[in-house]
């Protein structure tokens, strides 16, 4: 391996120091071959507990119906929908890192990619069980879901935001899923190669698909990886744009403004980016990946957190004096009541941990502290689900008419769901990180000092 | 089985080296090559005299499919099969089928691309190549970089392929195969494929008839059907007087139905003058009026309005319909009479509707005329 100094930018290596292909390949599939630690076990058991409350809530929900939850007039819409937009929200960053920092060239998302596409999948899949179960009968879901023909002649309604979510969310999960398939079809190729035993021979060999590497594919590979950013750009934006219309398009004071789709499109990238760097930080230091996921990408994750953390602080102010500005009494009131009303402590702990504490991040000694940047991350994760609390409850607990007001109150089954969806989501993650690569081995490979020729001009567009 | 030759590959180790190792073989003029890389290289396929992708012009293709099928699919559920008028606004409220447009679009074209990708430009999956599980194609999934120059080539022959290989610089090892090693086509009228397609649409029909025709009937599911409630005619202790089935509340007024103002006791030739029929003279109104008439008014006034019904005798009689009296009535009156009735005679709204009491009103005044037709009715 040549050291030649780099020719495409002036950024700092993509992984410290310049280790061989070979030992990468060491490195990233050492956790998936090797026997897992005890550690591991205790994180899965925790999750998988975790998962188990999930199952019990989720089944009592089945035989009892949603009335088990706190929901009621006037607050209809409770940590159901509180849930599944904080998921989906957190589901943002995977497509992002994935797609846009692709068209970007921003190289340093190769060590990250693979991982945050993966957390893309498990968050929708998470969101996803929200809306289903709170549908109520949810065996029948898909009749009221998708257009089908159906003997009873009816046709869903295409012009309900409720149903362009169905469209949206169903769409970004099939997209994920075919972008992470496919990025990981070489490196199934290379774990195939790799394999002593004949039944993780065959396992890998079928997934793989039979891919050997060839340059008339890796042609036709790198247009298609091209394509799919391009379309998933667009597409991790209008997710939640589409998200927002749901409240957007109603009439409630609170929820009936323009603000609302780039508002949650950019707190949705500030979620989804504090849960990838806490898994992150912990996948890291669990397996020894500190080369390949530098403290320069966890600065830079922390960079985009501090730019999006002070774009959602920014639309509260805007919020708050649009509700002043339209004279709008009712929209007025509603402001007044989510930051001094009965929900105060909601607000104020929402405010605090997206606002004001991601500004630390204008330290550098903080934002490359480790330590800080898991706390302060997991304050944004707590931040942004209160929030959507914040959002959903407060509006809709007093809205126009002082005789229709009303308190949520959650029950312990709202409590299940939720727990039970921290538990899906890290026992997807924890069985991630243990049986598929977490990094993308034929992506960093590229990405090494030396892994082009030295002088290349007319690169193919597309290049990792 | 005897071994066949596949290639003669060579394995180099840097990037520059792979480069310049393509662009000489394709100068040499050799057509079946492949170049294997662990990871993409910049230029490579300019060296290798690739042609650009065609890819592109599937998800072109895909793109424009699905935004257009979306939505004239939305256009169609809304304007023919299925139209409903949602919020007041036109049945075509077209920029609102954008999303699901939008979301199809892009579904498609990257579900497409994908799968053209895999099946129409790898020929996928094909797990029985010659080079997979060599020791070469090992090293080209790690880190090295090879050429494979195939047996197959028209310009090939085992000594100056080796020699170019050599002289590029490259560890050159030969490729061999077994023929039963690739036998695989799979072909769609194979007796078992259709016996597979065969199991899989009955599993999932049958599956399907239990989920929709079994399943949800079973608990919990079918809680919707089985919820707690009152059958029609039931008793229940909650109201007072035990029946479950309720009047509605003093002063209701069902939908489509206007409230008649006059009671017994008014005059109702005054009353009449203010009561227009609004039915106009047609057959269908005659029949109607003649069913009705028949039916209600019959078993008193008899057949044609002369107040000899079979149950003469056994009432006080009713008295002919063809006097001038009524004669000179006008429509109205004889409407208001049958509405709210007339010493014995009961009132007949709640039996008769608005308009086949009108429809009556005509089949009467029929009678009237033909009992008392006049020299010009005959011409």
């Amino acid at each position: 391996m040549s050291s030649t100094v780099l020719d495409y930018t002036k950024e700092l290596p993509v992984i410290e120091g310049v280790p061989s292909a070979a030992s990468l390949d060491e490195t990233i599939v050492k956790p998936i071959n090797d026997f897992p630690k005890r550690t591991w076990f205790i994180a899965l058991a925790i999750t998988s507990t975790m998962l188990l409350i999930g199952a019990v809530s989720v089944t009592w929900l089945l035989l009892k119906g949603v009335g088990i939850w706190g929901i009621n007039q006037p607050v209809a819409w409770g940590f159901d929908v509180v849930n599944f937009v904080f998921w989906v929200g957190i589901g943002h960053a995977g497509t992002l890192i994935s797609a846009i920092l692709f068209l970007l060239r921003q190289k340093w998302r190769t060590g990250i990619a693979r991982f945050a596409e993966a957390m893309t999948l498990f968050a929708v899949l998470c969101a996803v069980q929200f809306v289903l179960f709170h549908t109520g009968r949810p065996w029948l879901a898909m009749a009221w879901l998708f257009p089908y023909p159906n003997q009873h002649g009816v046709w869903v309604n295409f012009t309900s935001p409720l149903e362009w979510d169905v469209f949206a969310v169903n769409t970004y999960l099939t997209v994920s899923a075919v972008f992470w398939y496919v990025g990981l079809i070489p490196d199934f190729a290379t774990l195939r190669d790799r394999a002593s035993s004949t039944i993780k021979k065959t396992i890998y060999a079928v997934l793989s698909l039979g891919w050997r590497f060839s340059n008339r594919h890796w042609q036709h590979y790198e247009r298609a990886y091209l394509i799919m950013a391009g379309f998933a750009t667009p597409l991790v934006l209008s997710v939640h744009t589409i998200v927002s219309f749901d409240f957007a398009v109603s009439v409630i004071p609170g929820w009936h403004t323009t603000i609302f789709p780039p508002y949650f499109v950019a707190g949705a990238i500030f979620s989804g980016f504090a849960m990838v760097q806490n898994v992150l930080i912990v996948t890291r230091k669990a397996f020894k990946f500190e080369y390949l996921i530098t403290m320069d990408t966890i600065e830079k994750m922390n960079k985009i957190m501090l730019v999006t953390g002070t774009m959602v602080g920014y639309a509260y102010m805007t919020e708050f004096f649009i509700a002043w500005y339209s004279g709008n009494l009712i929209e007025k009131f509603v402001f007044i009541n989510r930051a001094f009303g009965p929900y105060w402590w909601a607000y104020w702990i929402m405010f605090t941990c997206n606002v004001v504490t991601p500004q630390l991040f204008w330290s550098k000694k903080i934002r490359t502290s480790l330590l800080a940047s898991f706390i302060l991350a997991i304050f944004v994760n707590i931040g942004m689900w209160f929030e959507r609390f914040v959002i959903i409850v407060t509006s809709l607990s007093r809205d126009f008419l002082p005789s229709s007001w009303g308190m949520f109150y959650p029950t312990i089954w709202d409590f299940g769901m939720l727990i039970g969806s921290f538990g899906l989501f890290f026992t997807l993650v924890l069985l991630f990180v243990k049986f598929l690569p977490a990094i993308s081995m034929a992506e960093i490979k590229a990405v090494v000092p030396g892994a082009q020729p030295s002088h290349s001009h007319n690169g193919n567009g597309a290049s990792h | 089985m005897e071994k066949k030759l596949y290639s003669i590959s060579a394995i180099y180790s840097t990037p520059n080296d792979i480069v310049a190792a393509a662009k000489a073989v394709k100068d040499a003029g050799y057509t079946k090559f492949d170049v294997h890389t662990p990871y993409p290289i910049h230029g490579l396929d300019g060296a290798m005299g690739l042609k650009e992708t065609k890819l592109g012009f599937v998800t072109l293709f895909a793109g424009i499919l699905g935004a257009v099928g979306m939505i004239s699919f939305a256009s169609w559920v809304a304007i023919v099969d299925y139209p409903q008028v949602i919020g007041g606004k036109p049945y075509w409220s077209w920029p609102a089928f954008v999303p699901v447009t939008y979301e199809i679009a892009v579904l498609l074209a990257v579900l497409l691309t994908v799968g053209a990708m895999i099946v129409f430009f790898f020929k996928f999956p094909n797990t029985s190549h010659p080079l997979h599980d060599t020791p070469y194609m090992k090293k080209v999934s790690a880190d090295r970089f090879g050429v494979a120059i195939q047996a197959a080539d028209e310009m090939f022959d085992e000594k100056k392929v080796r020699e170019l290989l050599k002289s590029t610089g490259g560890e050159v090892e030969a490729i061999y195969y077994s023929e039963e090693f690739l036998i695989f086509k799979p072909q769609l009228f194979d007796p078992k494929f259709i016996l597979l397609l065969i199991g899989v649409s009955l599993a999932t029909s049958a599956g399907g008839y239990l989920y929709f025709n079994k399943v949800l009937y079973l608990p919990p599911f079918d809680w919707m059907v089985e919820q707690p409630r009152f059958d029609v005619q039931s008793r229940t202790d909650y109201f007072e007087d035990g029946h479950s089935m309720r009047l509605p509340v003093q002063g209701t007024v069902a939908r489509g139905f206007i409230p008649y103002p006059y009671v017994l006791g008014a005059k109702a030739d005054s009353i009449g003058k203010f009561l227009i029929n609004p039915l106009l003279n047609s057959k269908v109104t005659l029949e109607l009026g003649k069913k009705k008439y028949l039916t209600y008014c019959s078993p008193c006034h008899g057949n044609f309005g002369n107040g000899d019904s079979r149950l003469n005798g056994q009432f006080p009689n009713p008295p002919t319909l063809h006097s001038d009296k009524i004669r000179n009535w006008p429509d109205g009156a004889i409407f208001h009479t049958i509405t709210v009735g007339q010493n014995v005679m009961p009132a007949y709204q709640y039996q008769i509707s608005r308009d086949e009491r009108w429809a009556v009103v005509k089949y009467v005044r029929t009678l009237q005329r033909a009992y008392n037709a006049k020299e010009s009715d005959l011409r």
